[in-house]
């Protein structure tokens, strides 16, 4: 093992996520929970990368990177601000 | 996802879908296969027609077409004999593909014309809250089958392969490295290429049938698939009831534009060459 393990973490995009449960049932190694009906990664240490939780989701609201990787430029640079809550804009 | 989203129009998003619903899955696949291809935005064009599945085209960033119910393969022919360069996608549903465009369905097979049709297969009309499709297996339930389904269902890989479709593929929602591989060797095959995307539809399939949400709808469709590479080792008693996926076809026949395109070729020679009058009249007609 002359590599050192990834270390990855989650992109999650709460606006988009409409709590289906489906990342979080086939997550292989339980590492990602539902909170006040929104997806999050209680445990991203015990991420593996498989990304089947990016790729079964129907929302395109979470995806995994590894650390170090360099983020696109696509995914902030977008007219949505994914930090601010859905019920942000029904005021 | 990341460079992959900027394939989306993302003021769009969110989607109208239901929570769970496994369009979103199979739309995901298809940009991750155009994006594995990178083929230029500007020369992909996705044409839909009505229906659920067919929402999608509202939300990728590509030269869409929002067409008539069933007539999507009838609007992409158009498209693909004025402009055989481009790549034309057709994104449809089971009620879209089979009862109501049925016809133009195996009529765009037999030509194999060199569209990919991606078939959002829910087993039910989902936006108009869940009357039975030609797909529907038999026994299932919708609201215009309340006791049952009486029907037997199309094999639509079975149908377009013999209707003349040159790649024909399976895989659902549950499966969704398999269905990236299908589409991406479905985009690359010349003519007339159908992958048929099994996919969940919680609100009317799974509560109509008492399967249960999403996560119990894909248990399901993973239980009731096999892929065929599996299948040609195991026993005919245990494949019984199960539906085959991955890749069910493949062979290559002559695309229809580039015959067109030859023909044309051939027609006009001919026609170059006539200079007029009685003599050469007579000499160029065969």
């Amino acid at each position: 093992m002359a590599e050192k393990p990834k270390v990855f973490f989650h992109i999650i995009r709460e606006r988009y996520c409409k709590g289906c449960n489906i990342c979080v049932a086939f997550c292989p190694k339980q590492v990602l929970v539902l909170k006040d009906g929104k997806v999050f990664p209680e445990r991203p240490e015990a991420c593996i990368g498989c990304k089947m939780c990016e790729l079964r989701c129907p929302d395109f609201a979470i995806e995994v990177r590894a650390k170090g990787e360099e983020p696109v430029a696509a995914t902030e640079s977008g007219p949505i601000d994914f930090g601010v809550p859905p019920e942000a804009h029904h005021v | 996802m990341g460079d992959t989203l900027s394939y989306f129009r993302q003021d769009m998003l969110p989607h109208i879908w239901c929570p769970g619903c496994g369009h979103g899955t199979a739309t995901g696949a298809l940009v991750r296969a155009i994006d594995r291809l990178h083929l230029d935005k500007n020369k992909v064009c996705i044409v839909s027609g009505i229906g659920c599945s067919s929402r999608a085209v509202g939300y990728l960033d590509f030269d869409t077409l929002h067409t008539a119910h069933g007539r999507a393969l009838a609007f992409a022919t158009g498209i693909k004999l004025a402009r055989p360069e481009l790549k034309v996608i057709v994104m449809t549903g089971d009620g879209d593909c089979t009862a109501i465009g049925g016809n133009h369905f195996i009529h765009a097979a037999r030509r194999n014309i060199g569209i990919t049709t991606i078939v959002m297969n829910n087993n039910i009309y989902g936006m108009t809250s869940g009357q039975y499709s030609p797909m529907t297996p038999k026994g299932f339930f919708g609201t215009t089958a309340p006791y049952g389904n009486v029907e037997r269902n199309f094999d639509l890989c079975e149908l377009a392969k013999s209707a003349g479709a040159t790649y024909v593929a399976r895989a659902t929602s549950y499966h969704v490295p398999l269905l990236i591989d299908l589409i991406e060797k479905a985009l690359l095959n010349p003519g007339f290429s159908v992958v048929e995307a099994l996919v969940q539809c919680p609100t009317y399939m799974g509560r109509k049938n008492k399967i249960g949400g999403p996560v119990e709808m894909l248990n399901w469709i993973k239980e009731g698939t096999v892929n065929v590479k599996a299948a040609a080792a195991l026993p005919p008693e245990k494949l019984k009831d199960k539906i085959l996926i991955g890749e069910l076809y493949n062979k290559q026949e002559g695309e229809y534009t580039a015959d067109y395109d030859a023909l044309i070729a051939r027609v006009q020679r001919k026609y170059d060459k006539f200079q007029g009058g009685l003599y050469g009249c007579a000499s160029n007609s065969d």
